[in-house]
């Protein structure tokens, strides 16, 4: 295996918060990786740097061999990492193929003047956004939802959505910000089941979860935070026995 | 129940047929009917239809709330009034100053969006609105020491447009058949106003449109997409800019005269109220609360003289007055029903009544 992604001395500080300091990680191609903390531990700031929804104040990522454009998102998602979030971020107005073909945006190229003259490049590129939405609604199994606008889908179709609107950004690296939040046992397993299908078909996967069971189960590699430094960075089992981590979680005893 | 529809449907190149007809005679009957005076009115409403787009477009695709499009109308209209009367000497062809009047507003779109990007809602508001107030107190004051735009006092005898040689305010004969300068007009107005309601249907179901919704329903996740929101909010305000300094164009060649008095922030807020009466994002509905806002005012103004006259046997409102009353009314009558405009994207109102 190689690494796609480095993280090297990743900081932030809010005031005077330190939300991170000093994290350093490295994902390798192929696995899935648990990001995992008690709450405020700065594992959605981590994200958000990573993806770069923040700017960063000190470290820097390098992904797929060259630096990652931090602070400008849309440049990340382009170099090939794409995201979910915590609270579920539709474009709730808009049909859940709608949403898919927003996804396709940074890897589809047609402008104004090929939009208003209807092009034949712009109709051929229209014709393969919506198949590639259909193909990827279809993947995650929401394709009989197609048409909905966004906001009536159910808690567990959104969080479907979100990943193929995810997938429709051509990631190499898909980060999800607690996908199993709120859902229930049936939800979860089924969940459970698309990220390893999707690790199966050569996505690499990063995973944010407060389900404890979820990410001892599916995560080849598993990093925890606490108060914004990275306290351990190995397989499930090893991390489950670290004295730091069940201290950090726990508490110390008497 | 949707198959008897369907039956009862005309197929659509006869439905399209009879609205062609429909739009061609139209002017002939309201001349007929309701005189020029309506006729006049009737092309105005192309004019605000065509602002109405343009505005939709920043308002109703991309959602960021514009308080100073009128500043756009200006810059159009001044650009074919300055370089198409006596002021300067300058009589250029139609041609190359309407798309000039396009560019050089589709320039102030972006002058006007580059340093607003950050901003959204009430403050974009304040500042849009602050910026189309520039705009008219510079073209109010641009007559000192050098003088552009001569200053309140306006720019009159302003070319009229010239198509194949032939001046629109002249009436043309053709076969026999005497066509007055307002019904040519008219159609040089709907031929144009259908361009741009052409552009923007082709926008909205396209990439650059998916990405304008993506951004007016959570810029954080079109961002996340991949979508350079700084470019596509710019590309937002040169396009509706565009469409603006197009309308601004006609006006100026169509009243004659140009002054800084006919861009007040009062039709920056007739042209936002159209968008969002008609139903923000729709274009139908768009078009209808264009037509609807400035046919009812005139409605108003020539109806509430003879209508008091003849119920109380004098006038007791002066019209004037009350015109802006019954329509300020039936502002409120519209939000308070209708709150997603008159003529609602159909997913959209379809949401509305479920909730």
């Amino acid at each position: 295996m190689t690494a796609l992604l480095e993280a090297r001395n990743i900081g932030k500080r809010f005031g005077g918060v330190r939300a991170l300091q000093a994290v350093s990680l490295t994902i390798q191609r192929g696995e899935i990786y648990g990001l995992i903390g008690p709450n405020g531990a700065g594992k959605t700031t981590f994200f958000n740097v990573l993806t770069g929804l923040y700017p960063r104040d000190e470290g820097e990522v390098i992904f797929a061999g060259s630096p990652l454009p931090l602070g400008e998102p849309h440049r990340v998602a382009q170099a090939g990492i794409a995201r979910t979030f915590q609270n579920i971020r539709l474009f709730a107005n808009m049909s859940a193929r709608e949403n898919v073909m927003v996804g396709r945006h940074a890897r589809s190229k047609v402008g104004v003047a090929g939009a208003v003259l209807r092009s034949r490049a712009q109709r051929e590129e229209e014709a393969a956004i919506s198949r590639r939405a259909d193909e990827l609604l279809a993947y995650v199994g929401i394709n009989a939802r197609a048409g909905d606008l966004a906001k009536n889908l159910s808690y567990g179709d959104q969080r479907r959505l979100e990943i193929a609107r995810a997938l429709a950004t051509e990631p190499q690296l898909l980060a999800l910000d607690e996908p199993a939040a709120g859902m229930n046992a049936t939800e979860t397993a089924a969940l459970r089941g698309l990220i390893v299908r999707l690790r199966d078909d050569g996505f690499t996967v990063l995973l944010i979860e407060h389900d404890i069971k979820l990410v001892m189960g599916l995560c080849d590699r598993i990093a925890v935070l606490d108060y914004g430094q990275k306290i351990a960075d190995d397989v499930p089992a090893a991390v489950q026995r670290n004295p730091k981590v069940i201290e950090a979680y726990l508490g110390t005893t008497a | 129940m949707s198959a008897g529809m369907n039956n009862a449907r005309m197929p659509r190149n006869v439905q399209l047929a009879l609205a062609v007809i429909a739009l061609a005679v139209l002017p002939f009957m309201v001349s007929a009917g309701l005189g020029n005076t309506w006729l006049r009115v009737l092309d105005f409403a192309l004019l605000y239809v065509m602002l109405a787009l343009g505005l939709n477009i920043v308002v109703g695709f991309a959602g960021l709330l514009d308080l100073g499009y009128i500043a756009f109308y200006a810059v159009g209209a001044y650009v074919y009034a300055l370089l198409a009367s006596p002021h300067f000497g300058l009589h250029w062809p139609v041609w190359a100053i309407l798309p000039l009047g396009a560019l050089a507003a589709c320039g102030f779109g972006v002058v006007l969006g580059a340093p607003t990007l950050r901003l959204r809602g009430d403050y974009l508001a304040i500042v849009t609105l602050g910026f189309g107030e520039i705009v008219r107190i510079f073209m109010n004051n641009l007559n000192a020491p050098v003088n552009i735009t001569n200053g309140p006092k306006g720019i009159a005898s302003i070319d009229p447009i010239q198509v194949g040689g032939h001046a629109l305010a002249q009436p043309l004969e053709i076969f026999g058949v005497t066509v007055p300068a307002l019904v040519l007009t008219y159609y040089f107005f709907l031929a144009l106003a259908l361009l741009v309601m052409l552009a923007g249907l082709r926008l909205q179901n396209s990439r650059i449109g998916r990405a304008w919704a993506a951004i007016r329903e959570d810029e954080m996740a079109a961002k996340a997409c991949g979508i350079n929101t700084r470019n596509i909010k710019l590309l937002a305000f040169a396009m509706g800019a565009s469409f603006g300094g197009l309308a601004g164009g006609l006006f100026a060649s169509f009243q004659e005269f140009v002054s800084p008095e006919s861009f007040s922030l009062m039709e920056s807020i007739m042209v936002l109220c159209m968008v969002v009466l008609g139903g923000m994002g729709h274009i139908p509905g768009v078009i209808l609360g264009a037509l609807v806002l400035t046919v009812l005012p005139e409605a108003f103004r020539h109806g509430a003289g003879p209508v008091q006259q003849a119920v109380f046997g004098q006038v007791l409102v002066d019209p004037e007055n009350l015109r802006m009353l019954l329509f300020g009314l039936a502002l409120v009558a519209v939000m308070l029903y209708r709150p997603s405009g008159l003529w609602p994207d159909p997913r959209h109102r379809q949401e509305f009544n479920s909730r």
